[in-house]
């Protein structure tokens, strides 16, 4: 039973270690030709975060809209209906936007990055860039990862836009909240660097763990029809645990002063 | 034949994945400037030579010389130096599936040479000529059919006018009329161009047919070495067997079985 519970230690630290250096290796491999290297991250950025847009503004305008429901229906039981605008603000940016946006982001671009990174293997793509003299994880990767690091952060901004967007529509165009009352209580609340900082801090290394998993499990899949549906299941999963797993420890360390 | 012939030296070498034994202390040469066909049945790992000798797989013993160089030695930077001077047609063709005909073919040009874009596309064109597909050079992979993504491939192989060039399984899936067109390119590339060319193949004839040196794989080990002639005139009853295709002989049709499969209820 402790051997078992050894070795399975030992084979997930060397995972880990093997993901590492992955990671180290596609970064500092990547810049080589300025002009190549521009090139590779456009397409990435569109393929990765612009066609995630949708999806993003989507949610994010019905989850705002929700939370204004929700919040109107309990402030109003303390007359601090006006407060609706305060809430808002505070829960997409701190915790709601930066989680429900890379939770989503694993589910469309981390699948999809994993999906296609495998594909690329099981028809010896990446072989045929090895063979040619040409780094895979320097063409293939690191555009990937790095376009995955920019997208999310800032598909976690537009996510907090539309969903007080929403919220607003819901709250002072329905409910009839005060529409000053609602910015001004929001403006008084919200912080630059307790509030939006931390939330984009937090969306940084969401996009970090979960494009990491998705390029790496892509790049490690069993190439066949069965180990890239595996990946692509093992991206979506522990990427989400991740972010999870991540948001406790940052919320602690951000907001967890009592 | 003297070594000095020798393109490639694959010197006593072993090589297993997990506890299945791929080769065992095998040898043979590849001449410089000939067409060598590397043969034997399925699942004897004859891709697995090749990767070897492109140094993706690292023997667990033994040693491979490309042009005088080891290449399980060599750093990664010489490593892709070395890799400059080969082609590789893949059994799948493997274009990249997000570039156009002509972005395959000019790809390695791009990466590894300082030409600008109108050499590189006058060069890719020629290559494209080459195997017959220039008018094809704007569609994507998947608008082309087996036979001509393979001929891409060889277009893209040849991009860089490489010392060597590794075909893996070229005539599998493809209709005789490919298979004559990619026999002819094998064989018009390999005179004109001067270049090394291993062919790994498991179809006697079209090997045969262009072959200058030929080896055949089998149990791990190399059963015959030498000319097309010397290889059809063996007496080995193996060599024979898989020359003429017959059923029964000394090379076994059943997958040996091993301690765990036999647990496996039939």
């Amino acid at each position: 039973m402790i051997t078992d519970l050894g070795g399975w230690l030992l084979d997930w630290l060397e995972a880990v270690g093997r993901a590492g250096i992955f990671l180290a290796q596609s970064i500092f491999r990547f810049p080589v030709r300025l002009n190549e290297s521009i090139n590779l991250l456009v397409k990435q950025l569109y393929s990765v975060g612009v066609l995630s847009l949708v999806i993003v503004v989507v949610s994010g305008t019905f989850i705002g809209m929700v939370l204004a429901l929700q919040g109107y229906s309990i402030l109003a039981k303390f007359g601090s209906e006006e407060a609706v605008g305060q809430l808002l603000a505070l829960s997409l940016l701190r915790e709601l936007a930066p989680v429900v946006t890379a939770l989503l982001f694993a589910g469309r671009a981390g699948s999809s990055l994993t999906a296609e990174i495998g594909l690329m293997k099981a028809t010896e793509q990446l072989s045929s860039f090895e063979m040619m003299g040409v780094d895979p994880l320097r063409r293939v990767i690191a555009p990937r990862f790095i376009a995955g690091v920019i997208c999310l952060p800032l598909l976690s901004i537009i996510f907090s836009a539309t969903g007080i967007i929403g919220g607003l529509v819901v709250s002072v165009g329905w409910l009839g909240v005060h529409d000053g009352a609602f910015w001004s209580l929001m403006q008084q609340s919200v912080y630059f660097d307790t509030d939006i900082m931390n939330g984009f801090i937090k969306a940084v290394c969401f996009a970090i763990a979960v494009t990491w998993i998705a390029v790496y499990q892509g790049y490690e899949c069993v190439p066949t029809s069965e180990g890239i549906g595996k990946a692509t299941t093992r991206t979506v999963v522990l990427g989400s645990l991740a972010i999870l797993a991540l948001d406790f420890v940052l919320t602690a360390a951000m907001f967890g002063d009592f | 034949m003297s070594v000095v012939d020798a393109y490639i030296n694959v010197h006593n070498l072993s090589f297993s994945r997990g506890e299945h034994v791929i080769y065992k202390d095998i040898s043979l040469i590849i001449p410089r400037g000939k067409i060598t066909a590397v043969m034997g049945p399925s699942g004897t790992g004859k891709t697995t030579l090749l990767r070897l000798i492109a140094a993706q797989l690292t023997p667990d013993q033994g040693s491979i010389l490309v042009d005088g160089k080891n290449v399980h030695e060599l750093s990664r930077s010489d490593l892709y130096k070395v890799r400059e001077k080969m082609g590789m047609l893949f059994q799948s063709g493997a274009l990249f599936s997000d570039m156009t005909v002509e972005e395959n073919v000019s790809f390695p040009l791009e990466e590894h040479t300082k030409l600008n874009r109108e050499e590189i596309h006058r060069i890719a064109s020629e290559k494209l000529h080459s195997v017959g597909l220039r008018g094809a050079a704007k569609l994507m992979p998947a608008e082309l059919s087996g036979g001509m993504a393979r001929r891409v491939a060889l277009a893209r192989a040849i991009a860089l006018d490489p010392d060597l060039v590794m075909y893996d399984e070229p005539f599998t899936g493809q209709d005789p009329i490919s298979k004559g067109v990619l026999v002819k390119l094998i064989r018009q590339l390999n005179d004109s161009a001067k270049i090394t060319s291993v062919l790994v193949s498991h179809d006697v004839e079209e090997s045969l047919s262009i072959a200058d040196h030929v080896c055949i794989l089998a149990g791990g080990r190399v059963i015959a070495e030498g000319s097309t002639e010397d290889i059809r005139a063996s007496n080995n009853p193996q060599v024979k067997q898989f020359l003429n295709g017959e059923p029964d002989g000394p090379v076994p049709f059943h997958y040996p079985e091993t301690e765990s499969s036999e647990k496996v209820a039939i």
